[in-house]
């Protein structure tokens, strides 16, 4: 592990202990994602910067079209290209460049490094081969087992991921499972290569609650047991307070707040992390009250705003002055940390509580 | 109790409601089975409240809601829609009540015609019953999409040039153009982003109150049915297993499905988390229900009676219930556990 990243300076230079809780598996810098439509070039990710260590849980947040799910495949290259195009940035895996890998390098790292899970368990699922050819043909592959050897494996791996009679299961194609089954099947095809990265986007969404509640408990609990690290994409901030130890919140293709979990919830600095909390129907709040909401909506990607993409949508900004306000539409801010967690905002929550370091230390466009 | 504050009328009451579909198989393609969606199902609603229908994939909770306003029909049971039984309703009478009975759908992508302008969608229902003048019709779509909060110009534009947020806006406008008495809401927020969700919620909580609407309001998200119902009603395979006020559904829930599907709620807490093994296994088919309770096979407290014999819908202890919703619940073992 003593590569040659280990003396490179932190690309934000430090941002403070979030930054430097464990060194990371996985480092995503300045990711920059471009799809060609009818209506020119739109960017749905523009420098988005985040870190996962093995062991931890990175949530990543948003509404749809904040660019979590396109930031997610980013990380494989599984943008269709085209239309779509990784612009720029660098996605370092364990030391290695993956945009820089050829086509070969690439395969080796897919499935067997960095797993990836999908909301559709068909997307991983081939109909047209039953469970155990499909299961076998990964560890055929991955570590060279026969076909007694590869069935044992893959039935004891469909009994840890909570599949009853997993040797009847072997026999199956995929069309005959049910939905929360399928994705079982799926998450046990992803982990059959033990991967160091497991990528998670929205696979619980279509699911139950109940059946939910199962996947997550099977993903922390494979997690504890091979140390993976997990991204795990969602639009549900109560999933992301059950499995996450950070988050990211995404807006508009940007990340706009990012830190420990606790302290996102708790102390969030970003407006519109705030507002996304508020607005979700509380435990004991009945509809005597009216529910705080985020007036309007998020805005196109073809014709983003200028300066702040959320100041149009922002409360916090409609009670500033004339020039603070001016600064929210005219400048952009720059992802800077607040009070232990990294926040894209000129004029954070709570800064109240915030230390004179940080009080003095913002300067526009970079981070100390 | 409703959002004005009082108990209205029954405005709604349904008994044993079916609605069972033929499975078809064989070579003559005939009828080999039944799937039992909606297997007797009763309730009572008043006027001005909020019954929120909660179960997951599969329970019938979509099935029930369409039945109500005969989009299904249903197999047997009587739907009273103030006093009159919509179940067995036909021609002029069914076409009279449908005006007083309207839905608002899940899906504003699909439920809205792509041809027709949102003026004209939202004209339809009026052109189709013969209300009012052509001025008259125009000035009341005006009106409605002033008050969902739409922008002036939305009447000559497509449902393609709008958010979801907006377009549920639309379907909520439409179900309100006859100034129905019930409006049946089949999961409406459930394809939106939270924070149009929100907004969402308080439009149909002010119509409720400025209208004195009567809501059934289907959806999986038990925090959004906490929020908006006054009554819930869970579901599973086909039946009612649980039915109360708010309060209670969320305090005192006395069926073992009712505290697994709230225990499986992710909450917004991470110092919440469940430490808690989660409920094993799947709903089952509703082609072959299990006999006896149709959850005991994923029920921790089962015991052996549970497989015998199907619990009927009974009120709970001597409790009376909850201003004035009766609490009643289908398990044999509901005082004991």
């Amino acid at each position: 592990m003593s590569r040659s990243e280990d003396e490179l300076p932190s690309p934000r230079g430090g941002s403070g202990a979030y930054a430097g809780l464990a060194e990371p598996l996985l480092e995503v810098d300045d990711l920059q994602v471009a799809f060609e439509t009818e209506d020119g070039l739109l960017h749905a990710v523009d420098g988005v910067s985040f870190q996962v260590a093995a062991g931890r849980t990175l949530g990543i947040v948003g509404e749809s079209g904040c660019g979590k799910s396109v930031t997610a495949s980013s990380i494989l290259r599984l943008i269709p290209r085209p239309p779509g195009r990784i612009l720029g940035g660098e996605i370092r895996f364990a030391g290695t460049d993956i945009l820089r890998l050829t086509s070969e390098e690439l395969s080796n790292v897919r499935g067997k490094e960095i797993s990836m899970i999908f909301q559709d368990p068909m997307t991983s699922l081939n109909p047209v081969f039953t469970i155990e050819r499909q299961m076998g043909e990964v560890l055929k592959l991955r570590f060279g087992l026969n076909r007694a050897e590869a069935g044992r494996r893959s039935a004891e791996m469909l009994r840890t991921v909570g599949i009853a009679d997993p040797e009847e299961r072997l026999a199956a194609y995929p069309h005959e499972l049910s939905g929360g089954m399928k994705q079982r099947v799926m998450i046990a095809l992803a982990l059959l290569c033990e991967p160091k990265l497991l990528i998670a986007d929205e696979p619980t969404t279509a699911l139950d609650v109940t059946i939910q509640a199962q996947i997550l408990h099977l993903i922390k609990d494979l997690q504890k047991r091979t140390g993976a690290a997990v991204i795990f994409i969602t639009h549900d901030m109560g999933v992301i307070a059950e499995i996450c130890d950070e988050v990211a919140v995404m807006y508009a293709g940007r990340v706009v707040e990012q830190g420990d979990v606790v302290e996102i919830f708790e102390r969030s600095r970003h407006p519109y992390t705030k507002g996304l909390l508020e607005s979700i129907p509380k435990k004991g709040v009945s509809n005597k009250s009216e529910l705080p909401t985020i007036e309007g909506m998020v805005p196109s990607l073809h014709n983003p705003p200028e300066g702040c993409r959320f100041a149009p949508r922002c409360g916090t900004r409609e009670k500033l002055g004339e020039a603070d306000q001016g600064r929210c539409f005219g400048e952009a801010p720059q992802l800077r940390p607040v009070g232990g967690g990294l926040v894209a905002c000129h004029f954070p929550l709570g800064r109240a509580e915030a230390t004179t370091e940080e009080l003095v230390a913002p300067t526009p466009g970079g981070a100390g | 109790m409703n959002a004005n504050g009082n108990g209205g009328d029954p405005i709604l009451v349904v008994d044993g409601l079916k609605k069972y579909y033929p499975v078809r198989g064989g070579i003559l393609g005939g009828k080999i089975g039944e799937i039992r969606a909606v297997d007797g199902v009763s309730f009572t609603l008043r006027r001005g409240e909020t019954l929120g229908l909660v179960g997951e994939s599969g329970c019938g909770k979509s099935t029930l809601g369409r039945a109500l306003n005969r989009l299904e029909e249903p197999t047997d049971g009587t739907v009273l829609f103030e006093g009159k039984d919509l179940a067995y309703a036909s021609g002029a009478e069914l076409f009279r009540l449908r005006r007083d009975i309207q839905m608002i759908f899940q899906d504003p992508y699909s439920s809205l015609n792509p041809r027709m302008t949102v003026g004209e969608i939202v004209r339809e229902p009026l052109l189709v019953h013969g209300v009012g003048t052509k001025a008259e019709q125009v000035e009341k779509v005006r009106e409605l999409l002033e008050i969902v909060g739409l922008p002036g110009d939305t009447l000559g534009r497509y449902p393609h040039e709008f958010s979801g947020g907006q377009r549920q806006r639309v379907g909520i406008a439409r179900a309100l153009t006859l100034e129905p008495k019930l409006v049946i809401a089949d999961e409406p927020v459930s394809s939106l982003d939270v924070s149009v969700q929100s907004q969402v919620l308080n439009l149909m909580v002010r119509l409720q109150r400025e209208r004195n609407l009567t809501y059934v309001f289907i959806s999986h998200d038990l925090s959004v049915v906490e929020y908006i119902s006054d009554a819930i009603a869970i579901m599973y395979l086909g039946r009612i297993v649980e039915v109360g006020s708010v309060e209670t559904i969320f305090e005192r829930a006395a069926h073992p499905y009712t505290r697994a599907l709230i225990e499986a709620i992710p909450v917004p807490d991470p110092r919440g988390r469940h430490e808690v093994e989660p409920l094993a296994g799947e709903a089952p088919s509703p082609v072959s229900p299990p006999p006896g309770c149709p959850f005991h096979p994923r029920c921790p407290f089962a015991i052996s009676a549970c497989s015998e014999a199907l619990p009927i819908l009974e009120a709970v202890g001597a409790s009376g219930g909850d201003r004035g919703h009766e609490h009643l619940v289908a398990c044999i073992r509901k005082g004991e556990i």
